[in-house]
């Protein structure tokens, strides 16, 4: 029960003077229940990288599997793999089309066959999942307010009731707490349904606070894969590629340069308190740097 | 697919064409088409042949790039040679069940396909080389005997200035809401022709309200620059004609002089 | 008189029915009053429907108030005689990158503006040259916008503005589409307008991190100025923040935390730096 990638290649335009490697040689593996930041400047492959995961583009060289099959095999449904791997774009409100919300997000379990009523029960819980109430039903989607409309949007892809989700950026454009309702959200679903969640963010600090495991792009190949611990402590490595690690680190390494002894892997704010009152908590914490 | 469609879409080089006067480029590409229409013999399509290549080499834009820009009208091209074939009559080469190639049927399509092909290569040349706001301020100043009649020839240059600039975004967002849809199920390919069209809805919605809300937002920033239609507006760019321009014009003359002497003297030719 | 003064400003947007008769009044702008005074670096904080972007476009006269008053260097801007010297004036930069480039070459659109006014050609080539030079867009002056990536094309879209020689900036979330390095790029080149070419902005935001240089700070919620003052009395204030569904920066939440917990720190911790000296005096 896992996506894994051996070996994928993707290139754009291939044998023409337009010819660009978006992904080289990728290999890695998600299993099922994960909880995965995927973080990387723009240009860096990420995106194309997602759109493997449930078969949108077919990669140049190298193979896709799901759950152990290759999704690029002859006999294989390409479209059953896309209810299983749900994958939300970016600003996916501009997706809606249909006239009011319950039926936009019919619109997946319905082209996967389902009846009317079973439809509406998945519609329902995916709603319910990311805080729509009934009211809204049968509201114009276009008449909600921004945050709303991303979130019928995801719920969109939920009724599809996927075992992995996919989100590209799903907090891009919302206030600070828009985006902390979505990220709760997402955590939530991961939490109570084991959905794997694969989120590409370009936010550390969010990256930090609710992924298990970052894979850092960077030029259309994999420069990091582990914790969030592991890899931000590279940070002056992604310094070079054009990211950086939540600002809590670079406190801690600052605290840590005069002479405090803190955790250096602290990431999120309640660590890096802890960590501090720990530390100061010893008699005269700086002394060894003070004249 | 959608990102191989290069009519419309500028190429940045530096060349004698990209800095010819786009009323020249126009007028010129306009006689070269009108001369596709006057040739009737093989040589003619071969001094046009020359004539094309010449320009193509003189514009420094890559002949790839050119070629890319006819993968989009292959279906268009097929049909139109395909209906040439079978319906022109003559001495019959090849007969299956009811159709029959003849060889009137395949020169007429052969023709024709030449002409269609030179005909896009040609206009492509000129929107790849003039930007689109050269090229509509070409044509507002072509047309600007025209407002004496109340066509409004600086609105209208500007609508096509600006629908240049968003072919490409809107095509890259429908890619992108196509492949959205995808995500979610849809289909897009089976099915009859009803199934097809409905199947579209979900593709059109989105794409008709995105470009609402684009033109809003256009509409909004250019007020805020100040735009409040022609009058009293300078240029940035005015067009002057140069040494050059008169040198195109004249080589186009001959050009097209050359084209209608062997179309009179055609029998003569091959 | 500041750059910028607003005194009661009322905004209503109404929604009409079939008949054209008013169905619904949803009010933006709920009595506001501030003054600006040139040369500043305004920030304008809020959460999205707080009613900043309608305040901004009023700075621009692309809305005028239901009631009260909002001047521009003096110009009244319900008056519709000064309305284009207004808008030439108190410049204004949008969200979304791709809808407000109208040209197809770099240069072509920052020359839209001035050709607007009327500039002369010269003088158009003039200004798009320093416009440029002042975003750091020169060398991609011949290229297509399309080409560009987000923060790039929002510093084309600045040059625009500037082209049109403005006393004020008004930037309506200019960064919210754009990724980290976009945002910095886009607010390195606001900032060196501000301190070099002493143009007044006026930045609209939820980002917090983009605040903290800023002179003075504004903060809207449900239409009313709720909070102003400076990065540093603002950022005191985590609690009040959150009640209008902000933020503060990591460093600053941080510093908040400890001295919640004892530390003593002093409020509005704003740098690293400042926090790493305070902890380690």
């Amino acid at each position: 029960m896992s996506i894994k990638l051996e070996h994928v290649t993707y290139t754009y335009n291939p044998g023409t003077v337009y010819e660009m490697h978006a992904l080289k040689d990728v290999t890695l593996e998600i299993p099922q229940g994960q909880f995965v930041g995927i973080i990387g400047h723009t240009g860096s492959g990420k995106s194309t990288l997602i759109q493997h995961f449930n078969g949108l583009i077919k990669p140049t060289e190298g193979k896709v599997l799901f759950e152990n099959q290759d999704v690029w095999a002859e006999n294989y449904e390409l479209r059953k793999l896309r209810f299983q791997v749900g994958l939300v774009f970016q600003y996916p409100e501009h997706q809606l089309f249909e006239s009011d919300v319950m039926s936009d997000v019919c619109f997946g379990p319905a082209n996967e066959g389902l009846t009317q009523e079973e439809c509406r029960e998945r519609a329902k819980e995916a709603l319910n999942h990311v805080g729509i109430s009934e009211e809204y039903y049968d509201k114009s989607p276009f008449e909600l307010s921004g945050g709303q409309k991303r979130r019928v949007a995801i719920a969109g892809v939920l009724a599809m009731n996927p075992k992995v989700l996919v989100l590209d950026e799903p907090t891009a454009g919302l206030d600070p707490e828009g985006r902390k309702e979505i990220l709760d959200q997402i955590a939530w679903l991961h939490e109570t349904r084991g959905i794997t969640i694969i989120l590409v963010s370009h936010s550390m600090e969010d990256v930090a606070r609710y992924v298990e495991r970052i894979i850092v792009m960077n030029e259309g190949e994999k420069s990091f894969d582990g914790s969030c611990k592991e890899v931000f402590s590279h940070y002056k490595e992604l310094e070079k590629i054009g990211l950086a690690a939540p600002q809590i680190t670079y406190i801690m390494h600052a605290l840590a340069a005069k002479g405090l002894d803190v955790d250096l892997s602290a990431i999120t704010v309640e660590e890096a308190r802890d960590s501090i009152l720990k530390a100061l908590g010893k008699e005269k914490p700086c002394s060894e740097i003070l004249p | 697919m959608l990102r191989d469609i290069t009519i419309g879409q500028y190429y940045p080089a530096d060349s004698i064409l990209h800095r010819l006067d786009p009323r020249v480029k126009f007028i010129v590409t306009i006689v070269f088409i009108v001369s596709l229409f006057v040739n009737n013999t093989w040589t003619a399509y071969l001094v046009s042949t020359v004539f094309l290549a010449a320009v193509i080499k003189i514009s420094k834009v890559p002949f790839r790039f050119i070629v890319k820009g006819l993968k989009a009208v292959v279906i268009l091209l097929m049909i139109t040679l395909f209906f040439n074939m079978i319906f022109t009559p003559g001495t019959p080469v090849f007969h299956f069940w009811i159709i029959t190639i003849t060889k009137e049927g395949i020169v007429t399509a052969v023709r024709m396909g030449i002409r269609l092909i030179f005909l896009i290569i040609g206009s492509s040349l000129m929107t790849l080389t003039t930007t689109p706001n050269q090229l509509t301020d070409g044509l507002e100043r072509l047309l600007k005997p025209l407002e004496k009649i109340k066509i409004p020839v600086h609105d209208i240059a500007m609508i096509m200035s600006i629908a240049l600039r968003f072919i490409p975004i809107l095509l890259e967002e429908t890619d992108k809401i196509m492949k959205a849809q995808i995500a979610r199920g849809a289909d897009f390919e089976s099915g009859g022709l009803m199934k097809k069209i409905k199947s579209m809805v979900p593709l059109l919605v989105p794409l008709f309200i995105s470009a609402f809300r684009r033109a809003n937002d256009l509409a909004m920033a250019m007020e805020a620059r100040c735009y409040h239609g022609g009058s009293g507006r300078t240029q940035m760019k005015p067009l002057r004609y140069h040494g050059r321009d008169f040198g195109a014009y004249i080589i186009a003359a001959i050009y097209f002089a050359v084209c209608i002497l062997m179309r009179i003297f055609g029998r003569y030719l091959l | 008189m500041g750059i910028i003064k607003a005194t009661k400003l009322v905004y209503d947007y109404l929604k009409y029915d079939e008949a054209g008769k008013t169905e619904e009044k949803n009010r933006a702008i709920d009595d506001l009053s501030l003054e600006i005074e040139p040369g500043q670096f305004i920030a304008v904080l809020g959460h999205n429907g707080s009613g900043k972007s309608t305040f901004a476009k009023h700075i621009n006269a692309l809305l005028v108030p239901t009631e009260g008053t909002l001047w521009v260097d003096s110009m009244d801007t319900s008056r519709e005689g000064e309305l284009w010297k207004i808008r030439q004036k108190a410049g204004m930069v949008f969200q979304n990158p791709d809808n407000q480039i109208i040209g197809s070459v770099v240069e072509e659109d920052v020359g839209f503006g001035p050709e607007n006014l009327g500039v002369k050609t010269e003088d158009i080539w003039k200004r798009v040259d320093e416009s440029l030079e002042a975003v750091g867009m020169t060398s991609y002056r011949k290229h297509s916008p399309n080409k560009l990536s987000g923060g790039q094309k929002q510093r084309v879209a600045i040059a625009g503005v500037v082209a049109m020689r403005p006393r004020c900036i008004v930037l309506d979330e200019p960064t919210a589409m754009l990724d980290p390095n976009g945002r910095k790029e886009v607010l390195k080149t606001v900032k060196e307008l501000n301190r070099q070419e002493k143009v007044t902005v006026i930045l609209i935001t939820h980002y917090m991190e983009e605040v903290v240089f800023a002179d003075h700070v504004y903060v809207m919620d449900k239409g009313r100025l709720v909070m102003d003052g400076t990065p540093r009395e603002i950022f005191s204030q985590v609690e009040r923040l959150k009640e209008y569904r902000l933020d503060v920066p990591q460093v600053t939440l941080l510093a908040h935390e400890l001295k919640k917990a004892g530390v003593p720190l002093p409020d509005g911790i704003l740098t690293i730096e400042e926090l790493v000296d305070a902890i380690c005096q």
